[in-house]
């Protein structure tokens, strides 16, 4: 047992952090999708860790945590997923869920539709789609659509989807609930009030010492998780079983973004509940990604099933 | 990343499960809680057998007689034992995961020689003797006085919290040495026979109802200056120094436990009937139960964290995290199991078909994880000061 990222692991974290820190800086944030990152993060190779790098969802969920950090908006799960049989963008959507919203489907090449039978559909073959005109994330588009498109079944199971959809989500939050923490902290060390700052007084210190507790248990969970799944694809005997490490591992992550969201607000004061300061941003996506994928509640449901 | 057993590692526990599968059917019964000299004498029985299979000082290095593990063998240690039922560490907690270690590191040959074979095998039980009623969470601020006198130091105070001071044969003892000195400056770190002249120990009622812990008097109770660990007024470092040697492991059979006791949680609410279903029907309950799986899933995966960072020498900042963590969690498992049980709660035998006993007990017991060992607070004052960088608050 080595249950710690490899040498290799980081640099190709840090890789993948260097060049969203040269495309995607937090000031490009409130312009949303851009075409140019997105790029720049295809010829990263983030998409082909698996296909062309022969790597595993290890790497993928490090790589991810820091699409999180920056916050960069677009497809990236589902086009993770389908990478071995289609090309992307790819967006998702799952059928089971009303009212039906498809992400980023003007930026996307098809739709993965995560029914029982997994298909995916042409993105221009789309008919009748509106776009909100006041999506929760500002930076996120969303579609709505009048029925489930038909599409052509891809090769892959459900449940491997969805479990890696569900991870690689995790990943994200697990990324946007580090940078909170290191936004709030980094405020409350030079915010002054009463002569010090913030940071000082445990009512503010406690609430940052919560967030790093909540980002550190979700990604002690999300590493385990897609350890198992790597484990699991190796033929390998796995430590836990794999749906239960998933979920495990995405409501963690969730409580964390979300719940990380709401404190670096509080941290920040009046500045928290501005536009310009970038922290609703990284809330606003972190409610948008605990709903993908299966919610806490339903994994927590599925938990205890598996009990 | 990798959680899977490397060949040593599962050769090891493959050894472990085979030892503890023909070794614990010749352990009797445990003794009432109330019954200290039968839990001394079980106790240490049990510390025996693991030094006689080689199983002792498990995380001790091996020139001072024990195995020379590795912290992942530590953890597979625990969590073996744990799984199998085996008995806890108990008495000999304080020996084997704190004296024992801190004379390894600071004592001279003469003091390892004379104290820790003892402690490997159960001879020797131990306890602490840090906390005053004056000082809990501000332990350096602590008064007990030592007073040197040709080759001896003179003790006057007074602790309180010890844990097994009733059975213990010697005290980790804090003493103020020089009182002018800054407050973690002039503390020395000593060991102190139990049976000394001038101690008196008196027993506290836990709201378990049980003698866990004792006030211990020290009325002019002299101590050879040789009995000293490391340098006058160095006590403080002594003390931190020690702390590393838990390498992560501080709380992992409690966590295979939890994630036993949420199964085990699961059969109580399929079997407990709420109204016109049984409790398992209630798919908020359910999620409560879940979610829970979930927390002590990751806390597992975050001891598997620390104790690999504990291997590498890197320290991270799991141990807080984890305490902190854990300990809320385990409460709130037990407040879940106590609405589950509903009226069987309020019983402390099993009572109803239903394992009422051990969750009622526990229920209680699972108030002062928050407080021992540095409170929740303290903590989280912890984390933000030193793995988040916040200013202090004075
Ligand atoms: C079961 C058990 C076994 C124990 N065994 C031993 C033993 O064997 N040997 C031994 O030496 N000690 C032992 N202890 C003592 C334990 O270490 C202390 O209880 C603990 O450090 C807290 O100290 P206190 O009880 O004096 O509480 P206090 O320090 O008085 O704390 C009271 C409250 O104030 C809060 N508080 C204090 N300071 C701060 C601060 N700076 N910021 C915010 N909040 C603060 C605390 O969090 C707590 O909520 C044991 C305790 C228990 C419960």
């Amino acid at each position: 047992m080595h249950f710690l990222p490899t040498e290799d692991q980081l640099e190709l974290q840090r890789g993948v952090r260097e060049v969203l820190a040269s495309v995607f800086p937090l000031e490009k944030l409130p312009d949303g999708f851009d075409q140019s990152a997105w790029d720049s993060i295809v010829e990263t190779g983030v998409f082909a860790i698996r296909t062309d790098l022969g790597l595993g969802l290890a790497e993928a969920a490090l790589a991810f945590e820091e699409l999180g950090r920056v916050c960069i908006p677009g497809p990236f799960v589902a086009t993770f997923i389908t990478a071995g049989f289609a090309d992307g963008p790819v967006t998702f959507l799952d059928p089971a869920r009303q009212p039906l919203l498809v992400p980023y489907l003007e930026n996307s090449q098809a739709i993965l539709i995560l029914g029982e039978q997994p298909v995916l559909a042409p993105a221009s073959e789309v008919v009748g789609s509106t776009a909100l005109t006041e999506p929760l994330d500002p930076l996120s588009p969303l579609h709505e659509l009048p029925s489930v498109p038909s599409g052509t079944a891809v090769g892959a199971a459900a449940e491997q989807l969805k479990h890696e959809g569900a991870l690689l989500t995790a990943a994200i939050q697990v990324g946007i609930a580090a940078r909170l923490t290191e936004l709030a902290v980094s405020y409350a060390k030079t915010r002054e009030q009463f002569d010090r700052p913030i940071g000082a007084f445990q009512a503010v210190k406690h609430i940052c010492s919560d967030m790093l507790v909540r980002t550190e248990l979700a990604r002690a969970s999300l590493h385990s998780a897609a350890v198992i799944l790597d484990d699991l694809a190796n033929g390998e005997m796995a430590v836990l079983d794999p749906g239960r490490a998933v979920s495990g591992a995405k409501l963690l992550a969730d409580e964390a973004a979300t719940g990380n969201g709401r404190s670096c607000v509080q941290v920040y004061g009046g500045m928290g509940f501005t536009w310009e300061v970038p922290v609703h941003f990284f809330l606003k996506r972190a409610w948008l990604h605990a709903t993908e994928f299966g919610t806490a509640d339903e994994h927590a449901e599925d938990l205890a099933a598996a009990l | 990343m990798d959680l899977r057993d490397s060949a040593a590692e599962s050769a090891f526990r493959e050894q472990l499960r085979d030892w503890l599968a023909a070794t614990l059917p010749t352990v009797g019964p445990e003794p009432a809680h109330t019954d200290w000299p039968g839990r001394r004498e079980y106790d240490t029985a049990w510390q025996r057998l693991l030094f006689d299979a080689g199983y002792a000082g498990i995380n001790w290095p091996k020139e001072y007689g024990g195995r020379g593990a590795t912290p992942t063998e530590h953890l597979i240690f625990l969590e073996e034992t744990e799984r199998a039922g085996a008995p806890y560490v108990g008495v000999n907690f304080v020996g084997l995961l704190h004296a024992g270690p801190t004379i390894v590191t600071e004592g001279t040959p003469q003091q390892r020689g004379a104290h820790l074979p003892k402690i490997l095998t159960g001879e020797e039980i131990w306890c602490q003797g840090f906390s005053e009623p004056g000082s809990g969470s501000d332990l350096a601020s602590m008064r007990t006085r030592a007073a040197r006198d040709g080759d001896h130091y003179v003790v006057n105070g007074h602790k309180i919290w010890t844990s097994h001071a009733e059975v213990a044969d010697y005290c980790e003892l804090l003493v103020r040495t020089d009182p002018d000195a800054p407050k973690h400056k002039g503390i020395s770190w000593l060991m102190m026979p139990m049976d000394a002249p001038g101690l008196t120990v008196r027993p506290l009622t836990t709201a378990l109802g049980s003698a866990e812990f004792s006030e211990v008097f020290l009325d002019d109770v002299r101590i050879p200056v040789a009995n000293r660990v490391g340098d006058e007024n160095d006590g403080w470092r002594v003390t931190m120094v020690t702390l590393s040697f838990e390498r992560g492991t501080a709380w992992v059979d409690q966590i295979v436990d939890s994630i036993r006791l949420i199964g085990e949680l699961a059969e109580i609410a399929k079997k407990v009937t709420s109204r016109d279903a049984t409790a398992w029907d209630d798919r908020g309950l359910r999620r409560e139960i879940g979610h829970l799986a979930a927390e002590f899933d990751g806390l597992w995966a975050m001891t598997k964290r620390g104790v690999t960072e504990a291997g590498t020498g890197v320290p991270g900042p799991t141990a807080s995290v984890l305490k902190l963590r854990y300990t809320e969690a385990r409460q709130r498992l037990m407040e879940l199991g106590a609405r589950v049980l509903g009226r069987a709660s309020l019983s402390r035998a099993d009572i109803a078909g239903l394992p009422a006993s051990e969750w009622t007990k526990e229920r209680i017991n699972s108030l002062s994880y928050t407080i021992a060992a540095g409170t929740s607070q303290i903590q989280r004052n912890i984390i933000g000061e030193r793995l988040l960088g916040l200013p202090k608050e004075r």
